[in-house]
C-alpha cells in the first residue's frame, strides 16, 4: 500500500553533506507529483505562507519586548506543511490539530491574526480568551481542535473527530459526514505511543485522517537520527498496512499534492495516510531556546530552501503572478500584522471576576 | 418483580441512554462481543452495532483521548476502564484534556464524556487490580467525580452521568456488581452532586461512599444495639461534596467519622475533613476521625488484605469512642 516517491540514497556513494541524512533524504527526494494550480490558488497559497512567516517574526519581536510571556514556539521555515495541507482541505468543514507550535495552523485554518495575536498576550479577545496561551490555541468556529502542549496527546484527539465522522456516516447514517481530520505533529512525537496505538485505530476502523508528521529533524536538541531506529518515518505506515508518503516539506505544491490524494482517500472512505513532510525550523526550538547544537552549514542548506522564495520562483517562472503583485501581497500582510498588533494590544485583559469561569459546561 | 443486579442496572442505563440518544456511544476493552469484563455492556454490541459500542485495542490513553476528540466534535462517548487501575494510562488524557481543555479552550469546547468502570479492593486480586483511583483524580480541575452504591443508585446516577455536559469519573465496586435491588419503574435520574442521607441519626455523622456503605450498614447494626444513634450519609459525589448535606448533619451530631476505602495520605478523607474543618470547626465537639486504607499497596494474602482495609468492627470501635469517651 505504501508507496515511494523518493529515491532512497546510497549511504556509501552521496557525499556527506553537513546537513545529515535528513539533508540527503531531501536533496534525492523526487517530487514527481506536484500540485497544478491556477493564479488565484496561487495567490493564495503566498498569502498565507507569508502570513504565516511574517506573523511569527512579529511575535519573536513582541517577545523580546516583554508583550508575550511563556513558552512560544514559532514555525519559521515550516509553512509549506500548513498551508499546503490546510489549503487543500476545506475549512470549517474538515478539522485540524495541532501541537504548541501552532500559531501557523491556526492562521492557515482561518482564525483571524487578532484573535490569535490577543490570545499570546493573553487577552479576551484571543481565541481562547486568554486562558489557554500560544501553546493552547482552539477555534470551534474554524474547528480547530487544539494546540496541544504535551507531546503525543493531540493525536488522540484528532482521531476522536475521525471518528465522529465515520459515526454520524456510518451509525447515523449522514452519508453528508465526509470531515477529515489532519493531525500535525513533529518526529519526536513519532517516538511515543500515542502515534502508534492511534496508528492501528486509525487504519484498523479506517478512519478519514491524516497523520501529518512535520519532520525538522530536531526534537529540542535531540536529532532525529539518534532518536529512532528507522528514520524514514513514512515507512512506520506499512507495519499498520496504511499508506503513508514522504514529501518535500519545503515545496508547497508537493505537500498540496500529497495531501489531496489523501483527502481524496479519506473521503472516499479508504482510510489514513501517514504523510512525512521533510522540512526544518528556521528559529531555535522555542524563544527560549539558544540553538546552539544545530550545525551553521545545516541552517545554511535549509535556508536555501526557504519554501516561500521557492514558491515565489515557481510562480513567477510559471508567469502565473508577476514579482510586483507578491510585494503588494506583503504589503497587505504587513498591514494586517501591525493591525492585529494594535488590537491585541488595545485590547481588554480577562476579568479576573471570571477567574473560574469555562471550567463546566453551563458556565 | 425480582430485583435487578447492580451491574444489571448499569446496563439497563445505559441501554437506555442509547436508545434516548443516538450520539451516546460505549468504548472500551472488551465492551462489544465480550460484553465487558463485568457485563454491563452485555448485548449492547449486538443492539447498536460495532461503532457504538466499540472494542477497542489495549491503548488506555489513546482511547480515552479519542474520546475527549469525538466529544469536542459532537459525540456523547462512554470510556470503559476495564479495570479502573488501567486508567492510570490515561492519566494524561483524562486530565490534560478531559478535565482541563474545556478552560484552557477559553470556554471553545465541551466534554460530555462518561468514564466508568470497576474500582475498590476485591476479594485478593492483588495490589494493582484493587486500586482507588478516586483519590489520584481528586485534583484534576474540571472532571465530576461519583461513586454508585447500590442498584438503585448505579442507574439513576449513570442516567445523569451520560446526560451530564461535564465529563465524569463513574466508579463501580468489583464487590458490589451483585448486589440486588427493586428498582423504581420508569425513567428516573439522580442527581450527581447529592449526598444520599442512608439513616438519620443524632450521636455521631458517618460519611462513607461506595463498598464501605456496606461496612458502615454492618456497623451501624452493632451499634444501634450499644444504643448508638448513628447518622450515615453515602457521598456518592465525590467530587465536588454535597457539603449542604454534610454541614447540616454535623450541625446535629457535632461529631463526624469518615470512612473510605482509599489510602489514608492524600484520600478523599484529607480533602474532606480540611473542608470540614474550615466550614464548621465550632459545630465539632470531638476531633474528627479518618478510617482509611493502610497507606500500602493491597497485599495478595487474605488475611493481611483485611487488615489493610477497614472493617465493621473499627467503624463500631471508632464510634464508641468518639460518642461515648467525646474522644
Ligand atoms: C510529554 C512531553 N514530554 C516532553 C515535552 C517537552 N518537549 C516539548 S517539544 C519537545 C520536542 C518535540 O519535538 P518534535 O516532535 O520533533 O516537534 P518540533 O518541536 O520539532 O516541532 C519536547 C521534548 C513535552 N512538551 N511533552
Ligand atoms: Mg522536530
Amino acid at each position: 500500500m505504501s508507496q515511494k516517491t523518493s529515491v532512497s540514497s546510497d549511504q556509501s556513494t552521496a557525499k556527506p553533506l553537513a546537513a545529515g541524512r535528513h539533508g540527503e533524504r531531501i536533496s534525492t527526494l523526487i517530487s514527481s507529483k506536484r500540485a497544478k494550480i491556477d493564479r488565484q490558488i496561487g495567490l493564495e497559497l503566498f498569502r498565507d505562507m507569508t502570513l504565516g512567516r511574517r506573523f511569527e517574526d512579529k511575535c519573536a519581536e513582541m517577545y523580546y519586548r516583554g508583550k508575550m510571556f511563556g513558552f512560544v514556539h514559532l514555525y519559521n521555515g515550516q509553512e509549506a506543511v500548513s498551508t499546503g495541507v490546510i489549503g487543500a482541505m476545506k475549512r470549517q468543514h474538515d478539522w485540524f490539530c495541532s501541537t504548541y507550535r501552532d500559531h501557523v495552523h491556526a492562521l492557515s485554518a482561518g482564525v483571524p491574526a487578532r484573535e490569535v495575536m490577543s490570545e499570546l498576550f493573553g487577552k479576551e479577545t484571543g481565541c481562547s480568551k486568554g486562558r489557554g496561551g500560544s501553546m493552547h490555541l482552539f477555534s470551534q468556529e474554524h474547528h480547530l481542535l487544539g494546540g496541544f502542549a504535551f507531546i503525543g496527546e493531540g493525536i488522540p484527539i484528532a482521531l476522536g473527530a475521525a471518528f465522529t465522522s465515520r459515526y454520524k456516516r456510518d451509525a447515523l447514517g449522514d452519508a453528508s459526514s465526509n470531515a477529515v481530520t489532519a493531525a500535525f505533529f513533529g518526529d519526536g512525537t513519532c517516538n511515543n505511543g500515542q502515534f502508534f496505538e492511534c496508528l492501528n485505530m486509525a487504519q484498523l476502523w479506517q478512519l478519514p485522517i491524516l497523520f501529518v508528521v512535520e519532520n525538522n529533524k530536531w526534537a529540542i536538541g535531540m536529532a532525529h537520527e539518534r532518536a529512532t531506529s528507522e528514520p524514514e518515518i513514512w515507512q512506520k505506515a506499512a507495519a499498520f498496512g496504511m499508506a503513508g508518503e514522504e514529501v518535500d516539506g519545503m515545496d508547497v505544491l508537493a505537500v498540496r499534492a500529497a495531501t489531496q490524494r489523501a483527502i481524496k482517500r479519506a473521503r472516499a472512505g479508504e482510510g489514513p495516510t501517514l504523510l512525512e513532510c521533510l522540512t526544518y525550523r528556521f528559529r531555535g526550538h522555542s524563544l527560549a531556546d539558544p540553538d546552539e547544537l544545530r550545525a551553521e552549514e545545516e541552517k545554511q542548506f535549509w535556508a536555501k530552501r526557504d519554501p516561500i522564495k521557492a514558491l515565489e520562483k515557481d510562480l513567477t517562472s510559471d508567469s502565473l503572478v508577476r514579482a510586483d503583485e507578491l510585494r503588494a501581497i506583503e504589503k497587505e500582510i504587513d498591514a494586517e500584522i501591525n493591525d492585529c498588533v494594535e488590537f491585541a494590544l488595545a485590547a481588554a485583559e480577562p476579568n479576573p471576576k471570571e477567574l473560574t469561569r469555562y471550567i463546566w459546561a453551563e458556565d | 418483580m425480582a430485583g435487578t443486579l447492580l451491574f444489571n442496572a448499569l446496563r439497563d442505563a445505559i441501554d437506555e441512554e442509547m436508545a434516548r440518544d443516538s450520539l451516546v456511544c460505549v468504548m472500551g476493552e472488551d465492551v462489544g462481543q465480550y460484553g465487558g469484563s463485568y457485563k454491563v455492556t452485555k448485548d449492547l454490541y449486538e443492539k447498536y452495532g460495532e461503532l457504538r459500542v466499540l472494542d477497542t485495542p489495549i491503548a488506555e490513553n489513546s482511547f480515552t483521548g479519542m474520546a475527549v476528540g469525538a466529544a469536542m466534535t459532537g459525540l456523547r462517548p462512554i470510556v470503559e476502564g476495564m479495570n479502573m487501575g488501567f486508567l492510570l494510562l490515561a492519566f494524561n488524557q483524562i486530565s490534560n484534556n478531559m478535565g482541563m481543555l474545556r478552560y484552557t479552550s477559553g470556554g471553545n469546547f465541551t466534554i460530555p464524556t462518561v468514564v466508568r468502570g470497576p474500582g475498590g479492593v476485591g476479594r485478593q486480586l492483588g495490589a494493582e487490580h484493587s486500586q482507588r483511583l478516586e483519590a489520584y483524580f481528586h485534583a484534576v480541575p474540571g472532571i465530576k467525580i461519583v461513586a454508585c452504591s447500590t442498584p438503585t443508585n448505579a442507574k439513576g446516577l449513570m442516567k445523569a452521568a451520560i446526560r451530564d455536559n461535564n465529563p465524569v469519573l463513574f466508579f463501580e465496586h468489583v464487590l458490589l456488581y451483585n448486589l440486588i435491588e427493586e428498582l423504581p419503574e420508569g425513567d428516573y435520574v439522580c442527581a450527581l452532586d447529592q449526598a444520599d442521607l442512608v439513616r438519620e441519626g443524632k450521636d455521631v455523622t458517618i460519611l462513607t461512599y461506595s463498598r464501605m456503605r456496606q461496612h458502615c450498614l454492618k456497623a451501624v447494626e452493632q451499634l444501634e444495639t450499644d444504643g448508638i444513634d448513628v447518622e450515615l450519609i453515602d457521598l456518592i459525589s465525590l467530587k465536588p461534596f454535597d457539603m449542604e448535606t454534610i454541614v447540616r448533619s454535623i450541625r446535629k451530631t457535632h461529631r463526624v467519622i469518615v470512612v473510605e476505602e482509599c489510602m489514608k495520605t492524600g484520600g478523599i478523607g484529607a480533602e474532606l475533613i480540611a473542608l470540614i474543618t474550615e466550614q464548621c470547626f465550632d459545630e465539632l465537639d470531638a476531633r474528627p476521625i479518618r478510617l482509611s486504607s493502610q497507606d500500602i499497596p493491597t497485599p495478595y494474602n487474605g488475611k493481611l488484605e483485611n487488615f489493610t482495609i477497614i472493617q465493621p468492627h473499627q467503624i463500631v470501635e471508632a464510634a464508641q469512642q468518639i460518642v461515648l469517651k467525646g474522644l
